[in-house]
C-alpha cells in the first residue's frame, strides 16, 4: 500500500547521550500513516533507545520530534499515549498479579482513545489470549506476554505504533500470523516502526527500512536494497566482507 | 464520553471508567456495615473500651498501610510519623486555640496531608530506600516535636495534658466514623478504575505510563490519602487519651503493628487487614492478658511461620484455590 505523503512522524537530528556515550547521535527519518517502518542495525546502535526517546522513557538531549505537527521531545509517556503514540517492549512488561482482562481494562480506562477503542473480547480474541482473560498475566508465557502487550498497547487506541523486537522468540506459525496482524493494523492507516534482528520477518512486513549504526541511520530505503550496500555489509559483517 | 455498546462486546467501554457499583455496593454492605456496626455495640456489651478502641485505631492504621502499601508498593516504615503528627495538630489546636476537639481531629488530618506533601519527594526512592528514608523522616518529626526549644508550643518533650477536651465515649464514635470512611476509601480503590491502575503502577511504573495512567500523579494521591486517614487516626487517639508524650504517639510499634497487621491479612484486599488484625491484635492482647510471660516468643513464632509460608497473607489461602477475595 501507499503510505501518505505527509509524515505523522518526523525525527530530525535526534541526540541521546548516557554520561560520554553518545546512544543517538544525529538519528534523522520520518514515518507516515499506513507505512510499516523497519528499523535495524547491529547490537548497540540505537534502535531501542530511538523507540524510548520517542515514547516518551528518556528526554531527548537535542534535535527535534515532530509528532502529528507537534513537538512532542520530552513528553511524558502518558501524554504521548494520549496523543496516540503506543509501543511493545522487547522484554515485555504486563502487570503480572493482574488478570489479562484487567491489563487491557487499565489501557481502556486510561488511554483517552479519542475514537471508540477496540473492544477488549475482540482484542483477546484476535491475539488468542481470551481464553485466558481471566488469569493472572504471570501464568504466560513469555510470546502470550507479547501479545499482551500489543493489545494493551492497541487499547489505546495509538496512530503510531513502535514494536521492540515483537516477532523474537516466536515460532514460524506464530511468525506469519503475526505478521498478517501487523500489516492489517498498518492498513487501517496506524503508522508503524518495527525494531527487529530477524531479516526475514523485516522484508515480509516492511515499506522501507533505516539502517542505523552507532546512533545515526546510514541508509534509508527498501532492505533488498540495503543489502547490496557495501556500507551496510560492513557495520552486519565487518569490513573485510565489505570490500 | 462514548458509551455505545459495540458489537461483539458485552459491555459500554464507559463503564471500565467508572465504578464497578454492584460489588462496591456489595462491599459496602456485607463488610463495612456490618464492621461497623459491631464496634458501635461492642462497648455497650463489653467493658473494656480502651481495648476496642484500639482495635478500631490499628484497623484504620493496617487500612492507611493497605492504601499505601497493598496499592502502590510503597512500605511506610515511618508511617507513625503522620499519627503523631496528627496527634500532635490535635493537641496544639486545643491547647493554643481551644477548637472544639471534632475540628481538631480534622484538623489532625490536614496535619497529616500536609506532612504527606513535604514527604511527596520520598515516592522518588523505591523499595528499602524508601521504607528507610520514610523511617527518617517519622524520627525527623519526632524530634522536632519532642524539641525542649518549642515548649511554649508543642510542650517538647514534656507531654500534653488535654483535660478540656477528655471524652472517651465521644472520641470512640469519632475512630468508628473515621475507620468508616478509611474503609470506604479502600472498597473504593478495590472497586474503581482508579485502585486497579494503581494496582498496575505497583506492578510496572513503566507499562502503566504506556497505559495512559499519569504515574506520579496517582502515586501522590494514594500516598496522601494514606497519610490523611493516619492523622485522623492519630487526632481521635490524642482525643481519646489526653494525655501523651511524644514518644507515646510516634512509637514505632504503631508502624510496626500497622504493617504486621495488614502484611498477614494480605494487602490489596478490604478483608486482609480487618483479617490481620482481628486475629494477630486478638492474639497479642490474648496473649498478654494469659500468658505474659510466653508473649513476645509466641508471637515471633507466629509472624516468622507467616513469613514463611504465607508470604502474601492470610487472604492467599483462599486465592491461591482461585476464591476471589474481597
Amino acid at each position: 500500500m501507499s503510505p501518505d505523503a505527509k509524515p505523522i512522524l518526523t525525527v530530525n537530528g535526534l541526540v541521546k547521550r548516557f554520561g560520554g556515550f553518545h546512544a543517538l547521535d544525529g538519528l534523522s527519518f520520518h514515518v507516515s500513516s499506513g507505512e510499516i517502518l523497519g528499523l535495524v542495525g547491529p547490537n548497540g546502535s540505537g534502535k531501542t533507545t530511538a523507540i524510548n526517546v520517542i515514547s516518551g522513557l528518556y528526554a531527548p538531549d537535542g534535535g527535534t520530534l515532530t509528532y502529528d505537527g507537534a513537538s512532542i521531545g520530552g513528553m511524558a509517556s502518558h501524554k504521548l499515549v494520549h496523543r496516540g503514540i503506543n509501543r511493545t517492549f522487547q522484554i515485555p512488561k504486563p502487570f503480572l498479579s493482574l488478570t489479562v482482562r484487567q491489563n487491557v481494562e487499565v489501557a481502556l480506562a486510561y488511554g483517552r482513545a479519542e475514537v471508540a477503542p477496540p473492544a477488549l473480547s475482540d482484542l483477546l480474541e484476535q491475539y488468542h489470549l481470551a481464553e485466558l482473560a481471566d488469569r493472572p498475566a504471570a501464568d504466560l508465557n513469555s510470546s502470550q506476554q507479547k501479545m499482551l502487550d500489543l493489545v494493551r498497547a492497541l487499547a489505546t487506541r495509538p496512530r503510531l505504533l513502535l514494536l521492540d523486537e515483537l516477532a523474537a522468540g516466536l515460532n514460524p506459525t506464530e511468525l506469519d500470523w503475526i505478521a498478517g496482524h501487523i500489516k492489517a493494523l498498518a492498513q487501517s492507516g496506524l503508522a508503524i516502526i518495527v525494531v527487529e534482528h530477524l531479516m526475514g520477518f523485516i522484508e515480509q512486513i516492511t515499506d522501507r527500512v533505516i539502517v542505523m549504526n552507532a546512533g545515526k541511520e546510514i541508509f534509508e530505503g527498501t532492505l533488498a536494497v540495503a543489502v547490496k550496500v557495501p556500507q551496510v555489509i560492513e557495520v552486519f559483517l565487518g569490513g573485510e566482507h565489505g570490500a | 464520553m462514548d458509551c455505545r455498546v459495540k458489537p461483539g462486546n458485552d459491555v459500554p467501554q464507559c463503564v471500565w471508567r467508572n465504578m464497578k457499583h454492584d460489588t462496591f455496593i456489595r462491599h459496602l454492605l456485607l463488610i463495612v456495615a456490618p464492621l461497623i456496626a459491631a464496634f458501635a455495640i461492642l462497648p455497650g456489651v463489653y467493658d473494656n473500651h480502651l481495648l476496642l478502641f484500639n482495635f478500631v485505631i490499628f484497623l484504620i492504621l493496617a487500612q492507611g498501610v493497605n492504601i499505601i502499601y497493598g496499592f502502590t508498593g510503597y512500605l511506610p516504615f515511618g508511617y507513625v510519623g503522620f499519627f503523631g503528627a496528627g496527634a500532635y495538630g490535635f493537641a496544639i489546636m486545643v491547647m493554643h486555640f481551644q477548637t472544639p476537639a471534632p475540628l481538631a481531629v480534622l484538623v489532625a488530618g490536614v496535619v497529616g496531608v500536609l506532612l504527606g506533601l513535604l514527604l511527596t519527594p520520598l515516592l522518588r526512592l523505591s523499595g528499602a530506600y524508601f521504607a528507610i528514608a520514610n523511617l527518617a523522616a517519622a524520627l525527623a518529626v519526632l524530634h522536632f516535636v519532642a524539641n525542649p526549644a518549642l515548649e511554649s508550643i508543642t510542650k517538647g518533650p514534656y507531654g500534653v495534658a488535654l483535660n478540656g477536651t477528655f471524652n472517651p465515649t465521644l472520641a470512640y464514635v469519632g475512630a468508628v466514623i473515621i475507620l468508616a470512611l478509611t474503609l470506604g476509601i479502600v472498597v473504593f480503590l478495590r472497586n474503581s478504575s482508579f485502585g486497579m491502575a494503581l494496582q498496575a503502577v505497583r506492578e510496572d511504573a513503566v507499562s502503566a505510563a504506556m497505559a495512559g495512567v499519569n504515574v506520579v500523579k496517582m502515586r501522590v494521591i494514594a500516598w496522601l490519602a494514606s497519610a490523611l486517614v493516619a492523622g485522623l487516626a492519630g487526632g481521635v487517639f490524642a482525643w481519646y487519651v489526653s494525655v501523651f508524650y511524644p514518644d507515646n504517639v510516634f512509637s514505632s510499634d504503631f508502624s510496626i503493628f500497622a504493617i504486621v497487621f495488614a502484611l498477614f491479612g494480605g494487602v490489596a484486599t478490604i478483608m486482609g487487614p480487618i483479617v490481620g488484625v482481628v486475629i494477630l491484635y486478638g492474639i497479642y492482647n490474648l496473649i498478654g492478658f494469659t500468658t505474659p510471660q510466653y508473649f513476645q516468643l509466641i508471637y515471633g513464632v507466629l509472624i516468622m511461620a507467616l513469613v514463611l509460608f504465607l508470604p502474601a497473607g492470610l487472604v492467599s489461602l483462599a486465592t491461591r484455590r482461585g476464591w476471589n477475595v474481597p
